[in-house]
């Protein structure tokens, strides 16, 4: 059946949308954001509250190292991307590795520190109300970076033969945005875990 | 003090006038049973008829709410129903399409600002309600008691009387010159519940780890029913609660006897001995025997209560004798056990109960 | 244009038709298809849950009932609850919001076809966990059991202390799944609309329905995530001894009320946002003019999405909050209704000086309107906290919530079945069946939550597996429930009607109401890919532009 088509009329101004691809990511860390808060306010409202102890102060050591690690790939997967956009290959591929290997860094941390809690301290997430908010929200922090050195090694695998090239620099930005938003989330964490909670 | 001052809670003839309209209507509506007088227990847990300051209250303002929200639905209704009859296509007409209106600026701007000024004065009125019953300071006659909620039953203690009792609180009449409120302490020992006499006062919850308190102060002396309004468990419906409200002298009276320890009868030691050897005294208290368990009500003066298992039943000689052997058949899924007793040890131990005066 | 030049059919030798159809449907990322997926799926659970109701009420109908078992009552409305929220009306109005958002944009199918899929499937299988519990609640070895801690799911009661076996498990499991799945298709709907529009489509040109279900795609990614949070909370005290909401442990039962209503209660918005969107489409044509105050209806609906985040703790004014709090959720929940009333005038303005076409749609609108005044107005009684410590877990809450959900929201939605029924099946529906499935709806929606408000007043708690004679309880009950069974004769006809008109219903072109938007415009039901040249436009009503040059909106908007 011949359906009524529009009439094509001259727009007076060019027609350009956003890349649905950084929308979506923007809309996935939205939603993140919102679960993030939700543990956050949980950790802050039970803070002193575990009726036993260890307190945080007892157990948490500042995680100076993995922070800095985290927070400067951060900057390599920015710088990353851009040499990609440049079509320079070669920086592409060191600062993509380098971003992954600072976030494998980081998870090693967290994991040696879960370690020296778990099996020194013998601190686990029901031994109290700190440890149940403190596991949780590191742990939901320590399962995107995962799922992001996942993503990264993905790209990394693709890229090492060649095939990440400029043409795909709007989908590894994409990728990157959300390896920032892991790191922001880094910042809040350490500052109510580390700082404010300690 | 400030249980004086809402007790005057002002509010203009206009209010009040539209109060009585709205109250008609709401009589009306809500309940074809008639209305009686008002500040009178009654078998229906009615919120349109008060007995106690906060409900009353809240009352007036829920007339007043319903005021203005009948106005608005009658107005907003008549119009659509007006558009509904007056626009209706007509088979006589040509097939022209009606003129297309875009919007009106000015139409906008008169029903954003309207509904604002209807909000604000709702909310001025709520708020004033939301401070009178939430802030009022307990006079030094006040009674204080500790309802402590538990599946699925009411667990009343009067720290200050030395009474502990269950499922059926008593409380004295508070005469408006002699003000003689009840403050309730609110704590649950399992799950949520929440504490509801609809003619006394509206509900709070009993939350495990948190401490809620309401008050209530009856105008007339009689028997209020309510029962648990938020949802614990299996058996939530049968939590039933009943209110007292007794004269001063019947309140003094009430609490002497309960202030003493359990009748011990020689006619019904067997029974007691039977309760004491069994797991009866795991859960319930009776005062003057080993029996100290608290999972259960005390039973110290069981049979000064009309009612057992929360409500679900009158306290009759059947009813204890089929709530000890087969709870289930009252109240399905209560955590009271199946005593399994012999016949002879049945008949042994109800007796004992019911010596429990 | 012709539409088989595009239909790009699969080319083989039939040897299972069959098997070749479910396959097509079961692996499809076409967004009709996954939308009346969805909205298949819906009607599915919506025949479920609405006999769990008609369960319920048949034990009410007199005190001391016999008919269920408190245990099975109390599953009867976790399920009916759960079911009838997550698994009928999100995926209901998700399915028209992937069926109509790309065809009204001018799109040929979502942002993320695969991601939509698998958002679909993700819902589809959360529904079938829940269910699962039926049989799997205790272990197969047991009789296997439902969850029976209510839609909400108030801790302590969904602790391990208070619900024995794996019921509460497969409540949480399939909420966290089917919650994926909704951010899924959220960010979906966000994306499509921010880049997909055709050209000349600016945000002021767009249709309500898509501006709406942007609002409500927004709400979804900021309101449904703590669900999701507060669900991993909950699995980590399930699965793992965790302490949130432990209260032995110095856990906050109260904790759990406020991330679950700030869920909750936008959750309300979530679902009431494209039932407007649905009247906002149907309220204009049948009236034969265009929305009245477009920007306003943009801004009223924004601001809902606003506020409504603010409003959460009005379902917790018995939990002995603060007199500041209290007021401060007060005001917030009256402001609410600012906009919404807004919404209402603005429908009205619309239907004023115009032609009122009464086709089915039109009268569910109509209905939709007068009883989403009266869900609105309960809702502002509810809204004064005094009244609210009265009325609160009261079955005056329950019928107005119902008048929400029901008398509003699957109102809308049947307008909206009826409205697009001929575009997504190529068929009309059958008016007279309509008209009888519309007024048997009526009369049941009346008789059942009219006269529910009743025995809220006179102080009947909700979830109550049976209550006591004598406290004037028993006549509203029986009416109610007689009620219920004359809209489950409603359903009845309606599912009559749509598979009589599915196969037997004339052919219904593709623009049976002419109307303006740009679904109307492809064939019915539309092609694959939609649209064979995308279209252009000029103003929110582009089929009017194409059927009055002479007149068209553009020159005026």
């Amino acid at each position: 059946m011949s359906s009524t088509s529009i009439q094509p009329s001259s727009l007076d101004t060019p027609w350009a949308l956003p890349y649905k691809g950084h929308v979506g990511m923007l809309c996935l860390i939205l939603a993140e954001s919102s679960i993030f808060a939700i543990f956050v306010v949980a950790y802050i409202f039970y803070m002193g509250k575990s009726l036993s102890g260890p307190t945080p102060r007892e157990v948490l050591q500042i995680p100076v190292f993995a922070t800095m690690c985290l927070l400067s790939s951060s900057f390599t997967i920015h710088t990353a991307v851009a040499a990609l956009r440049k079509a320079n290959l070669a920086a592409f591929r060191f600062l993509w590795f380098a971003t992954f290997a600072l976030g494998a860094i980081f998870l090693g941390e967290t994991g040696h520190e879960w370690y020296r809690l778990i099996y020194e301290r013998d601190f686990t997430i029901s031994t109290n109300l700190f440890g149940t908010t403190y596991y949780s929200l590191v742990g939901l922090h320590a399962f995107h970076v995962t799922v992001g050195l996942a993503g990264l090694l993905i790209v990394l695998l693709l890229a090492l033969p060649g095939k990440v090239r400029p043409e795909h620099s709007a989908q590894v930005d994409t990728f990157a945005m959300y390896w920032h938003f892991v790191d922001v989330v880094w910042v809040v964490v350490f500052t109510v875990v580390y700082i404010v909670g300690r | 003090m400030a249980l004086r001052n809402l007790t005057n809670l002002t509010y203009s003839r206009f209010e009040i006038a539209m109060a009585k309209v709205c109250f008609m209507v709401a009589v009306a509506l809500v309940s074809a049973q008639s209305c009686f007088a008002f500040a009178q227990a009654s078998p229906v847990p009615n919120i349109f008829k008060p007995a106690s300051t906060p409900a009353d209250a809240t009352h007036r303002l829920s007339l007043f709410v319903l005021v203005i929200t009948g106005l608005i639905f009658v107005i907003v209704g008549s119009l659509l129903t007006y558009a509904v009859v007056k626009f209706r296509r007509r088979d006589t007409e040509d097939g022209r399409e009606p003129a297309p209106v875009y919007g009106s600026n000015q139409m906008e701007l008169a029903w954003t600002v309207i509904p604002c000024l209807i909000v604000l004065v709702l909310f001025l009125a709520t708020a004033r309600v939301i401070y009178s019953v939430q802030e009022a300071v307990p006079p030094a006659t006040a009674i204080q008691v500790t309802a402590i909620g538990h599946q699925f039953w009411w667990e009343f203690r009067y720290p200050a009387l030395g009474v502990i009792t269950a499922n059926e609180l008593h409380v004295p009449v508070s005469d408006p010159s002699h003000p003689t409120p009840t403050f309730i302490k609110l704590l649950s020992a399992d799950t949520d519940h929440s504490f509801w006499i609809p003619q006394l006062a509206g509900k709070t919850d009993l939350i495990p780890n948190r401490t809620n308190s309401m008050w209530i102060d009856p105008h007339a002396t009689g028997m209020y029913v309510g029962q648990c309004a938020q949802y614990c468990g299996t058996q939530h419906a049968k939590m039933l609660l009943r209110v007292y409200v007794d004269s001063p002298e019947d309140f003094a009276r009430w609490v002497d006897s309960e202030k003493r320890p359990a009748i011990s009868s020689d006619a019904v030691a067997a029974g007691r001995q039977i309760v004491e050897r069994t797991a009866c005294i795991n859960c319930h208290a009776i005062s003057g025997t080993v029996a100290n368990g608290r999972f259960g009500p005390d039973l110290t003066h069981l049979m000064s209560r009309d009612t057992i298992a929360s409500g679900a039943a009158p306290n009759t000689h059947e009813n204890l004798k089929l709530w000890i052997q087969q709870p289930d058949a009252i109240k399905p899924g209560s955590l009271m056990p199946a005593m399994n007793l012999s016949p002879q040890d049945l008949d042994e131990v109800t007796a004992y109960l019911e010596s429990l005066r | 244009m012709s539409t088989e030049s595009i239909a790009l059919t699969t080319v083989g030798e039939p040897a299972r038709p069959f098997g070749d159809a479910i396959t097509s449907w079961v692996t499809t990322v076409d967004h009709k298809r996954l939308g009346v997926l969805y909205i298949l799926y819906a009607l599915l659970f919506l025949l479920i849950a609405g006999l769990e109701a008609t369960i319920m009420r048949i034990q009410l109908i007199v005190p001391h009932n016999h008919f269920v078992s408190p245990q099975f009552f109390n599953q009867m409305f976790t399920m009916h609850g759960t079911t009838m929220i997550f698994f009928v009306a999100m995926p209901m109005l998700f399915g028209f919001a992937n069926y109509l958002v790309p065809l009204m944009i001018g799109a040929r199918d979502m942002a993320f076809p695969r991601l939509n899929a698998l958002s679909f499937w993700l819902t589809a299988f959360g529904g079938l966990l829940l269910y699962f519990s039926f049989i799997g609640g205790n272990g197969l070895y047991g009789a296997g059991a439902a969850p029976d801690v209510g839609w909400f799911a108030y801790a302590p009661l969904t602790a391990k202390a208070f619900s024995l076996g794996h019921s509460t498990d497969f409540w949480t499991l399939s909420l966290i799944v089917s919650g994926f799945g909704s951010i899924g298709t959220a960010v979906n709907i966000i994306a499509t609309i921010a880049s997909m529009r055709c050209p000349g489509m600016t945000l002021g040109k767009m249709p309500l329905l898509a501006w709406l279900n942007l609002v409500m795609a927004g709400m979804v990614l900021i309101a449904v995530s703590p669900l999701t949070a507060a669900q991993l909370m909950l699995c980590v005290d399930r699965f793992l001894g965790g302490h949130f909401f432990d209260t032995q442990a110095g856990g906050s039962a109260v904790l759990w009320m406020h991330f679950f209503w700030f869920f909750g209660h936008p959750e309300v918005y979530i679902l009431v946002i494209p039932a407007f969107a649905f009247v906002s489409e149907i309220v204009p044509v049948f009236s034969r003019k265009p929305i009245f105050g477009y920007p306003v209806m943009v801004a009223a609906t924004v601001g809902i999405g606003f506020v409504s985040m603010t409003v959460w703790a009005h379902h917790m004014f018995t939990v002995g909050m603060s007199a500041y709090g209290n007021s401060f959720f007060v005001i917030t929940t009256m402001v609410v209704g600012i906009p919404t009333g807004i919404k209402i005038f603005n429908w009205l303005g619309t239907m004023w000086g115009g032609k009122l076409i009464f086709k089915t749609p039109m009268l569910f609108c109509v209905a939709f309107l007068f009883q989403f005044l009266v869900a609105g107005l309960t809702g502002i009684m509810l809204g004064a906290a005094p009244f609210n410590w009265q009325l609160n877990n009261s079955y005056f809450v329950v019928a107005h919530f119902h008048y929400v959900i029901v008398g509003a929201i699957v109102f809308a939605i049947f307008a909206a079945l009826y409205y697009w029924f001929p575009k997504m099946t190529g068929r009309m529906y059958n008016e007279g069946l309509g008209k009888l499935h519309f007024w048997l709806f009526v009369i049941g929606f009346h008789l059942t939550f009219d006269f529910m408000h009743i025995p809220g007043l006179l102080g009947m708690p909700r979830r109550v597996y049976t209550y006591e004679p004598g406290r004037g309880w028993e006549v509203w009950n029986l009416i109610v429930t007689v009620g219920t069974i004359v809209q489950g004769i409603a359903i009845l006809t309606f599912a009559g009607n749509l598979l009589y008109s599915m196969f037997k219903g004339r052919f219904a072109g593709s623009d049976p109401w002419d109307a303006w938007t740009l679904e109307w415009s492809v064939a019915s039901p539309p092609p694959e890919y939609n649209f064979v040249k995308i279209p252009e436009v000029r103003s929110r009503r582009p089929l009017w532009d194409l059927k009055h040059p002479e007149d068209p909106d553009w020159k005026y908007e």
